[in-house]
């Protein structure tokens, strides 16, 4: 047995293997509206979540998603509350007044009457996307998107690049606008609305253009784009092939994730789409001449994560056929039933907590008086 | 190494060549300084070596450039890339990835360098510049010294015969100048490199040169040679250089330690003169005032327990490395950050409680990067906004630029301004709500001498006004040169409080120059010592 495929044998996980984990569980969530089914997947990504992240800036993401599935399943309430039609339950907490609405908007009503049923209903949905979103702010804080898009195949690395660049982007844009929006503060200009935000955009666009600029030149002065030249029929055979592939992937996942299809259909065209991507990543690397540096290795802790994301998903499909009314229960009042299998799937999605190694930068050894600092600077970002 | 054979440059759009007919051979394995004026064509000249010019940034070039014999009009800067690394002004612009590592090896997996020998140069690169203990920081986390010297190892991995750097120190405290110039040194002299380096702040590098490569701008032709040789008839020069011209020193000296040799008999002349006084008399009320003053983010105190006052007529330096406080306390005073404990009180009021336009009548502070407050498309257009911003008679901030800076026309775009021009416009529409208190945070960086003269005649005009002045600075020369009352920080705690020379003078971080060259006289700056020069011989 290799050192690497010891789960105590410190080192970073294959960014992959996190987000194949992530994935797993959004799927699981998918296929349930089950309130306690959810909190308890939201409650497996956030353990996982502390036991394995590192002290990177990104490692603080998975709050900040947190933050934003609560954020989702109020909206949702309000809306619900206020919006939906009146065939939702009798058991009425309040009564607000209904203000009457025109006759193109039929269907819809504003106000009147709030029951239990249409409130808990609107939280299990919102809590069903919440906890999509946690899992994926669970694959953010273990490795970053940028992480991820390093592994991507040879064929594909100039479009990596094109994602990582954006995705540093992003956070420097908002630091940008909130520097920006406290200088015109300098100018004595107290307004808001059209005007501030022109005045905000301006800048923030000029800058984030001449760093793009100063980025090309950097990267050309790194040497990025030595290509070799291919001939012209190897370029469209590959182009081909990853379109099908990219076509076929995605009615697969639809086919396998709509519980209105039926999972049976999805597979065969899912896996036809992943053979031809394969293929046609294969034959499009060729074209690059590249060595990476460090690649992660996929050893065996790899496979416990990957594993255990779609075994994850794999129990909850099975649960979600066989007892339909604890995955979605039909009455909302009621506290809703939790079969024995859908535990065994949260235990599943468990596994990484032991079975990834623990980041490098987590050992004792490893801090550095400066970290710390550096960790609540990073969640000020976040 | 590097040879010029008549390159003549053409921006696209542009009236005039920006190189003309330029003709040199820098020699392998020194270290050639390139000095001239912002807008004298230093960076085309630095972006024509590894063909960023004209493969990158388009133009009509003549002539030919050839580096370790390859000429740059066949060769793409990703093919020059194992014979030159180029490192550009802003070395965070110029980071693909995001953490040390990653960065250093980003360049070899461009050549598919073999996975070990990457490995192994990675390790030689950390412990060549000293980087191993930040291995697996994340880019953004590190200080400015580090993040140029990453970005110096990040071009050092693919093994090139010359660097080439824009400016690696301009935007760096003296501290992290102070690392990136030891590097740079080291590799010149350890590694054999030819490093290129473009710089205005002189009076750091000018004493590592081997070679000076004068860019005189406008069409002149340039001119290559010993540094003690082009520094006597260079326009621009740092302050030992102008003593010892001054002083008719020969040969001309270009560090504290030659010219301390040679001052002997200038320091005997000077002990009878007293030294000049800075202007102490004519303080006026205070204009703004702290007790106690504590702002924290997070966790992180930046400043602690800081009781102090400005006063009308004069101009404040705030000195201290990086993450001291200086930012953060100007911020306070304008607002930008709410205190979380102790007040701060300009003209009467609580600049975080403050409407933005009272406030102004009050304060005004120009921050580190102008162009933030700046977003109209003409310069026209920037002036009127920031009359009816501030409620000032229409013509008020364009008066004071035609002062300030005549040649800005009023069709310029802010965009294609040169930094200290920036400042200036920034300066104007500040001034125009005529801010009795006026804060600078960092004014001179990427100025070249003639922007900074500017600037301090105008902060001069300020304070005889009775406004007051503060500013958050690294540039001794130019606290030296302008500052009444000098203020250190660190820790955010305010350290030493006194008039300039008492506080300068002594300190081996904060003294210019010129009082290096003098100690234990208490001068400043060259124009001090040219007037008493002048009054003991008339």
């Amino acid at each position: 047995m290799r050192p690497v495929d010891s789960p105590t044998y410190a080192r970073s996980l294959h960014p992959g293997a996190w987000w194949l984990w992530a994935l797993g569980l959004a799927a699981a969530a998918s296929r349930t509206v089950n309130p306690v089914l959810l909190a308890l997947l939201v409650a497996v990504a956030g353990y996982v979540v502390m036991a394995r992240r590192s002290r990177a800036p990104w490692a603080y993401a998975y709050g900040a998603f947190l933050r934003l599935g609560l954020v989702i399943i109020a909206v949702r309430i309000v809306l619900q509350a206020l919006l939906s039609s009146q065939s939702q339950g009798i058991h009425v907490i309040v009564d607000l007044p209904e203000i009457p609405l025109p006759a193109w908007a039929a269907g819809l009503k504003l106000g009147g009457l709030v029951t239990w049923e249409a409130v808990l209903i609107a939280f299990s949905q919102g809590l069903q996307l919440a906890t999509i979103i946690c899992c994926i702010g669970a694959a953010n804080a273990l490795a970053s998107a940028g992480r991820l898009l390093r592994t991507v195949p040879g064929a594909l690395y100039e479009v990596g690049v094109a994602a990582v660049v954006s995705l540093t982007f992003a956070p420097q844009l908002v630091a940008d606008a909130a520097r920006v929006r406290a200088a015109q503060r300098l100018r004595g200009y107290d307004g808001r609305g059209v005007g501030g935000l022109r005045r905000t955009a301006m800048p923030v666009l000029e800058g984030a253009l001449g760093r793009s600029v100063e980025l090309a030149a950097a990267m050309d002065s790194h040497g990025y784009g030595r290509s070799s030249p291919v001939p012209g029929t190897t370029r469209r055979l590959t182009s081909a092939l990853v379109l099908g592939g990219v076509l076929g992937v995605g009615i697969g996942l639809y086919g396998l994730l709509d519980a209105g299809v039926g999972g049976l259909f999805g597979l065969p065209i899912l896996g036809l789409g992943v053979v031809l991507a394969a293929a046609g990543l294969v034959a499009g690397g060729r074209r690059t001449n590249r060595t990476r540096y460090r690649p992660d290795p996929w050893a065996l802790p790899e496979w416990l994560v990957a594993g255990s994301g779609v075994a994850c998903a794999a129990v909850m499909f099975v649960v979600a056929a066989r007892y339909p009314a604890a995955a979605y229960p039909a009455y909302p009042l009621a506290v809703p039933s939790v079969p024995p299998l859908a535990l065994v799937c949260m235990l599943v999605g468990l596994v990484p907590a032991f079975a990834a190694p623990p980041p490098p930068d987590r050992l004792p050894t490893a801090t550095s008086p400066g970290s710390k600092r550096k960790g609540t600077h990073a969640e000020e970002i976040w | 190494m590097i040879v010029f054979d008549k390159v003549t440059f053409t921006y696209a759009d542009a009236p005039s060549p920006t190189l003309v007919d330029l003709t040199f051979d820098m020699p392998e394995g020194e270290l050639c300084l390139v000095v001239g004026a912002t807008g004298s064509g230093k960076s085309t000249l630095l972006k024509c070596i590894n063909g960023l010019v004209p493969h990158f940034t388009g133009g009509t070039m003549a002539g030919d450039v050839l580096v370790d014999g390859r000429s740059t009009r066949t060769d793409r800067p990703r093919d020059l890339v194992d014979v030159v690394g180029y490192v550009g002004q802003d070395p965070v612009a110029g980071f693909v990835t995001d953490s040390v590592e990653d960065e250093l090896a980003y360049g070899m997996e461009s050549l598919a360098t073999a996975p070990p020998t990457m490995r192994k140069r990675v390790e030689e690169t950390l412990d060549l510049l000293g980087l191993s203990d930040l291995r697996r920081r994340p880019l953004t986390t590190l200080s400015g010294g580090q993040q140029q010297r990453v970005a110096i190892g990040s071009v050092l991995t693919t093994h090139p015969r010359i660097l080439v750097l824009d400016e690696p120190t301009s935007a760096l405290d003296p501290q992290g100048a102070e690392e990136v110039l030891a590097t740079l040194q080291r590799l010149v002299h350890d590694l054999g490199l030819t490093v290129v380096l473009a710089e205005h702040r002189l009076e750091r590098v000018v004493q590592y040169a081997d070679q000076v490569l004068l860019v005189p701008g406008g069409g002149r032709p340039v001119q290559l040679g010993a540094p003690a040789d082009v520094m006597s008839r260079s326009p621009i020069a740092p302050p030992v250089v102008e003593l010892g011209r001054l002083a008719g020193w020969s040969p001309l000296p270009l560090s504290v330690r030659d010219a301390r040799r040679l001052a002997a008999p200038l320091r005997r002349r000077l002990s009878d003169n007293p030294a000049p006084a800075r202007s102490e008399g004519q303080l006026g009320e205070p204009l703004a005032t702290t007790r106690h003053l504590v702002v924290t983010y997070g966790a992180t105190s930046a400043v602690r327990d800081v009781t102090w006052s400005v006063r009308r007529g004069e101009i404040v330096a705030l000195m201290g490395r990086n993450g001291a406080g200086k930012s953060s306390l100007l911020k306070a005073m304008v607002g930008l950050v709410a205190p979380s404990g102790g007040t701060v009180d300009v003209a009467g009021l609580d600049p975080s409680r403050a409407r933005a336009s009272a406030l102004i009548k009050a304060v005004g502070l120009v921050p580190q990067s102008p162009s933030d407050i700046l977003y109209a498309e003409s310069v026209a257009a920037e002036c009127a906004q920031a009359d009816s911003d501030v409620r000032a008679p229409a013509g008020t901030a364009e008066g004071l630029l035609a002062e300030l800076a005549p040649e800005i026309l009023a069709d310029h775009h802010p965009g294609d301004l040169s930094e200290g021009q920036r400042l200036i416009l920034a300066l104007c529409v500040v001034l125009a709500a005529a801010p009795p208190l006026l804060l600078l945070d960092e004014p001179t960086r990427g100025l070249d001498y003639s922007a900074k003269h500017r600037l301090v005649a105008v902060l001069r005009r300020l304070v005889c006004g009775g406004q007051g002045v503060v500013m958050a600075t690294h540039d001794v020369e130019l606290v030296a040169e302008v500052a009444t009352r000098v203020v250190v920080m660190a820790e955010g705690e305010v350290v030493a409080d006194g008039p300039t020379a008492d506080v300068v003078v002594s300190s081996p971080a904060f003294a210019p120059q010129v009082a290096k060259i003098l100690a234990p006289l208490a001068w400043l700056t060259v124009s001090d010592v040219e007037t008493a020069l002048e009054r003991t011989s008339s």
